[in-house]
């Protein structure tokens, strides 16, 4: 700010001055998102440590205390706050250990997407030509088909190419691929977009010129510079993608309900709903609601601080 | 005009190539297609004569040729579960799927269109405040969750509406339809809802987006300046402007229905196309599984199709620039 000022800025005193911090701090809804899903993050991750309960130990679950309300419900026990499902098992502790696998699945499936696209994106705008045109070419093909249908085809044709024995235990994976295959035409479009508009600035020309290697023009000097666009996608895509894995393992195509995500418990849960025990689908459902809406609203937020035609 | 409808043309078959590829390989590469027909017991001498007859032993090109030749005749073979021709299969769960996305798509065209206009004009008010924040919690709001919800509340709870199946149908020849039946309107009440409302929310925010881009535009100053009435601005020019992006809007609009269509039908038991799908990817039913992903590609091809050439005959700057 104070350029005459001859004392250097603190690292923290920069950070403090960076356009983007500046904007969340004077946007409350953009703070409350952003605690909330760190808190649901921070809580799933220490999942082992926080829940009062572990699921997969079978020392721990009595089928006698299947089926218990919540604790402020008449016949809930107060040991089981969110009660338990028809197995015996803790809800919270089941939700916090589901809710470590869907973000867990929701992130690494957003990972090998952004990966992906952005490799084909900066090498499609950078070499341009046929290989451009190729890789759009596919990009637009997989983008005319909507995005949940070609999850469950790709995960339907993985788990259908395994061996039946192997199935269950690689279906997280199969999960992950399908979900990512699904993604990567959006970062591509972007990454491609941002190298376009770098290769043809001075500093991309320079260094070319003193002979640099064009991959190592590609990583060092244009990769960076699409980062920006890549995250607001990769922010909105990790909400579509816990979205998709709740979706997949809801229709039964997805993780298996001896390891489940929250979309698992919630399919378990709708079988028990007409018989009114309604919390065992109810608060995972209200888990993954709150998850994806605050990392949607986060993507928001994110999407108008970094475009600076809205600001 | 006839060469980028040509080339909007070449493209679609690319996609259709692509695509039938591999729904072919799904043949040869997802289990045996032998084993899937007879059972545990057959002789070796029944699979050889299966082999044969399905002409199995054939160079793999002769295979993809006779598959693409059967492919535009409609033909998939018999499903592996059921044993009845697959295009059958089809067919008589086709009117199922679309009464539940043609209903849908008027709920969703309609009150998207209509919130979307009024959250545009009135920007600023309350309502559209609630109205907005309210789309994007819709947004964030899973399909199947949506639907557990209304089954929860309409039909466990309160008893009004069926929670599953699609109540009684009336045979119009080769056509079932429910919506000549009262249980028929009453069993796709909370499925459509479920289904129109995430398409809903997005028609809303690119109606509002769009509105409020026009209504920036010089014409719209200008015609405020000239003291034209509120209602005759908004309306008569800025309304006229935003309806062309619609045409868009209605082809996404109807492509995601159909996809979404399938994790609908789960939950509401639905006795159509995307039921049956999700069926036949459980039972690794790999006729069904094919000849529904050409169906859908189909499907889109022809819609984006629509879509392109709908937009070059109605707006003179993409006929003109292009």
């Amino acid at each position: 700010m104070d350029a005459l000022n001859d004392k250097p800025m603190t690292r923290w005193e920069r950070f403090k001055d960076n356009d983007i911090v500046w904007s969340f701090l004077g946007s409350p809804g953009a703070m409350i998102a952003a605690v909330v899903s760190t808190v649901m993050i921070l809580a799933c991750f220490f999942a082992p440590l926080i829940a009062p309960f572990d699921p997969f130990d079978p020392a721990q679950i009595s089928l006698w205390d299947g089926k218990l309300p919540p604790a402020w419900v008449e016949g809930g026990q107060s040991q089981y706050v969110l009660g338990t499902d028809n197995q015996g098992r803790d809800m919270l502790s089941t939700i916090l250990y589901g809710g470590r696998l869907s973000i867990l699945v929701g992130l690494a499936a957003i990972c090998l997407g952004m990966v992906m696209g952005v490799i084909l994106g900066v090498i499609a705008g950078y070499v341009g030509g046929v290989t451009d045109a190729v890789i759009m070419r596919l990009a637009d093909v997989q983008l005319t088909i909507p995005g949940i249908l070609l999850a469950i085809l790709i995960n339907g044709i993985g788990r259908a190419a395994l061996p039946l024995e192997l199935r269950e235990e690689f279906a997280i994976y199969v999960v992950i691929l399908a979900i990512g295959l699904t993604d990567w035409p959006q970062f591509a479009r972007v990454a491609r977009g941002a190298t376009l508009v770098e290769t043809n600035k001075e500093y991309v020309q320079a260094a070319r010129i003193i002979g640099l290697p064009s991959w190592l023009v590609m990583v060092r000097h244009i990769l960076p510079n699409t980062l920006r666009p890549i995250l607001v996608i990769a922010t909105i895509g990790l909400a579509l993608a816990i979205i998709s894995e709740a979706t997949l393992s809801f229709l039964g195509q997805g993780i298996p309900p001896t390891t489940p995500s929250l979309g698992t418990l919630i399919r378990v849960g709708n079988e028990y709903l007409f018989s009114g025990l309604w919390w065992i689908t109810l608060f995972p459902a209200i888990a993954l609601i709150v998850l994806v809406f605050s990392v949607n609203l986060l993507g928001d937020w994110l999407r108008d601080a970094l475009n600076p035609k809205l600001r | 005009m006839v060469s980028f409808i040509l080339k909007r043309l070449a493209q679609s078959l690319l996609v259709m190539a692509i695509v039938s590829a591999v729904s072919f390989s799904l043949f040869n590469f997802v289990g045996d297609p032998v084993n899937n027909m007879v059972g545990q017991d057959a002789t070796r001498e029944q699979r050889v004569e299966i082999r044969q007859q399905l002409g199995l032993d054939d160079p793999i090109l002769t295979q993809y040729v006779r598959f693409i030749g059967n492919m535009t005749k409609g033909e998939f073979g018999l499903s592996y579960r059921i044993k009845r021709p697959v295009d059958d299969l089809i067919l008589e769960r086709l009117p199922a799927t679309i009464e539940l996305v043609f209903v849908s798509a008027i709920i969703s065209l309609f009150f998207g269109i209509v919130l979307g206009i009024y959250t545009g004009i009135k920007r600023n008010s309350w309502v559209s405040r609630v109205i907005l924040s309210t789309s994007l919690a819709g947004v964030s709001l899973p399909t199947f969750v949506i639907g557990i919800g209304l089954i929860y509340v309409f039909a466990v709870h309160l008893r009004w509406l069926p929670s599953s199946g699609r109540g009684g149908t009336i045979d119009l020849g080769w056509w079932k339809t429910s919506l000549l039946t009262v249980d028929g309107w009453r069993a796709i009440i909370l499925p459509s809802i479920t289904l129109s409302l995430f398409q809903l929310t997005l028609i809303l925010r690119l109606v509002r987006a769009e509105m409020l881009e026009v209504m920036r535009t010089d014409f719209i100053k200008f015609a405020r300046a000239r003291g034209l009435s509120e209602k005759a601005i908004n309306f008569r020019h800025a309304l006229r402007n935003t309806l062309v992006p619609v045409i868009t809007i209605i082809g996404l609009n109807i492509g995601g229905l159909i996809a979404f269509s399938v994790v609908t039908e789960t939950v509401f038991q639905w006795p159509g196309t995307g039921l049956m799908f999700i069926q036949a990817v459980g039972f690794v039913d790999v006729p069904i599984m094919a000849a529904y992903l050409v169906f859908v590609a189909l499907l889109f091809v022809i819609i984006n199709l629509v879509v392109d050439i709908l937009y070059f005959v109605i707006d003179p700057r993409i006929r003109l620039g292009g």
